[in-house]
């Protein structure tokens, strides 16, 4: 039998996240995966797995783990004041556990999800490539749901020679409550008056309480569009695909998001910001600034390098 | 004439015209035989809708000048690309009753019978435009305008897998359990979506879909029969 983890109490909303499912947007099944595939990425890197393995999503209160083996983990993203058996331990490092160690949280001091890997990945069942949870159609992670307490989740073998390793800090992004998000003009930019352009890009947005998984959706001056009105033919959307709908506030689209939607594209977030948008939490604020497609792609490089060990 | 507009650093948006028309629909699906057998490297997902086809592909692994150039490969020789002859899925309904709570509602509107509403739901061959908004969810064209109904003001919290629903000039099948506001003429006992087989989807863009209907008797039998996998969907090909 192999060893597991044992959720002693499952935070606020902990569910089990890869680098998401591929392939099947055609037939408008969403990627869902990791709301921060960096931290997700940077989890595994440190626990010796692939960067893509499964690990848990923790949102804001983390959960309470026994492990029942020897084994690495590592947590990345959001520093919920991890400690290991009431110790704390320092987030971004690789940490050695063994049989009858809880992990526990003591509270959110900065971000909002944080990535837990465990050497070996999480072993839920593959659904359509990936280990992923879709809540909406409860497809994939632990059956298909949130976690509970109690729930016992099934762990990996082990990689041989795993090495203690520590991101240093400023390899890290810094999750603040007040961010500036790096976009990219998108494809209905065209659909707006000048005036709606220009709020989108010098006022300040903050993230409203109806922001999800799904996307974020955001509060502020309203970005009018011009008379040819919000609705484009349904077309599909990508990671970070800021829409407008008839209200004129944007939405930031992420993991579960649909795969098609029907409302002017007026943005796209960078990739190397998602980090920063997927940490944000209701409340806190933030101002877009346009950077051209040649800079998107250098600063996701230069973020990547920091942990290609 | 193909444009080709970024859609952020990882996401390509191939514009094959501007309005929702058969022709566009043929140059979209032999642009996606084209792009599909290309399996450029670096592409991750390909979403084809009404109009154009989102391209990601994961920067990583390539930049953008590299896939706008694997990209625009795709496009020479259109005219020559052969498509397979589609196929006809027939698709049992069980309307009204219980199962279809709006039918009666549809008539009214509309001034008919909810008989010659199922009559005109079951006449047409519809086309699969393209699926999106839930898993296995169909955009689905050439609905009778006889039986255009708006949504609902108040939408239903909760609408099972396999309601059939008018919304303004469109039909559909919802695929998975989920809040909406159509109005639900039918059900049908078939899964458009169950991620526990090999081929999760029913339906393709590009395939067309014929309704039936079948009495509450025969709405049981296929249930059960779809649930231990016995039932055979019909279909017959397109000449």
């Amino acid at each position: 039998m192999n060893s597991s983890i044992v959720i002693q109490s499952a935070g606020l909303f902990t569910t089990v996240q890869d680098a998401g499912r591929q392939g099947y947007q055609r037939f408008g099944m969403p990627v869902a995966g990791a709301m921060d595939i960096f931290s997700l990425e940077l989890a595994n890197t440190l626990v010796g797995n692939h960067p893509g393995d499964a690990c848990l999503e923790a949102t804001i209160a983390g959960p309470q783990i026994e492990f029942t083996d020897e084994r690495a983990m590592a947590v990345t993203g959001a520093d919920m004041g991890p400690c290991i058996n009431g110790r704390s331990v320092f987030i971004n490092t690789t940490l050695m556990v063994k049989k009858g160690d809880i992990l526990a949280f003591t509270g959110l001091a900065s971000g909002c999800r944080s990535y837990i890997a465990f050497s070996g990945g999480i072993d839920v069942p593959v659904v359509m490539g990936s280990r992923s949870t879709y809540l909406r159609a409860a497809v994939g992670g632990f059956e298909g749901r949130a976690l509970r307490n109690g729930d016992r989740l099934p762990l990996g073998k082990t990689p041989p020679g795993v090495k203690v390793n520590k991101i240093p800090p400023g390899a890290v992004p810094v999750y603040k409550s007040s961010q500036t998000i790096r976009i990219i003009s998108g494809p209905e930019a065209n659909r707006f008056e000048m005036e709606g352009l220009r709020n989108f890009l010098t006022a300040e947005y903050s993230v409203t309480d109806r922001s999800d998984r799904m996307g974020y959706r955001l509060d502020g001056e309203q970005i009018v569009h011009n008379p040819g009105g919000a609705d484009i033919i349904s077309a599909g959307i990508s990671a970070g695909t800021v829409q407008v709908p008839g209200d004129g506030k944007p939405i930031i689209l992420m993991a579960d998001r649909q795969t098609t939607g029907g409302y002017a594209r007026i943005a796209n977030v960078i990739t190397a910001d998602l980090t920063l948008v997927a940490q944000m939490k209701p409340g806190d604020t933030l101002r877009f600034r346009e950077v051209t497609l040649d800079t998107a792609q250098n600063l996701l490089h230069l973020q990547r390098s920091a942990f290609r060990m | 004439m193909i444009r080709y507009i970024p859609s952020g650093d990882s996401a390509f948006i191939v514009k094959a015209g501007d309005v929702i028309s058969g022709e566009v629909h043929i140059t979209i699906r032999k642009l996606l035989r084209k792009l599909d057998e290309a399996k450029i490297t670096g592409v991750t997902d390909i979403i084809p809708s009404y109009n154009e086809i989102l391209v990601c592909y994961d920067p990583m692994v390539a930049g953008y000048r590299q896939i706008l150039d694997d990209l625009r490969m795709c496009e020479a020789d259109l005219e020559s690309v052969k498509l397979p002859l589609s196929s006809t899925v027939h698709i049992p309904v069980f309307y009204g009753g219980e199962y279809g709570p709006d039918l009666q509602y549809v008539a009214d509107l509309n001034s008919i019978s909810p008989e010659v509403v199922i009559d005109i739901h079951c006449s047409p061959v519809y086309l699969v435009y393209m699926l999106g908004f839930t898993p296995g969810f169909c955009y689905l064209g050439g609905m009778d305008p006889r039986i255009a109904t708006p949504r609902r003001e108040t939408p239903r919290m909760k609408i099972p897998a396999g309601a059939v629903g008018i919304a303004g000039q469109q039909t559909g099948i919802y695929p998975i359990e989920s809040p909406g506001g159509w109005q639900i003429i039918g059900r049908t006992p078939l899964r458009l979506f169950d991620p526990q087989q090999e081929s999760p989807f029913l339906l393709s863009a590009g395939d067309c879909v014929k309704f039936f209907s079948v009495t509450e008797d025969e709405f049981s039998r296929i249930l059960s029969e779809v649930s231990n996998g016995d039932y055979i969907v019909r279909r017959t090909e397109n000449s």
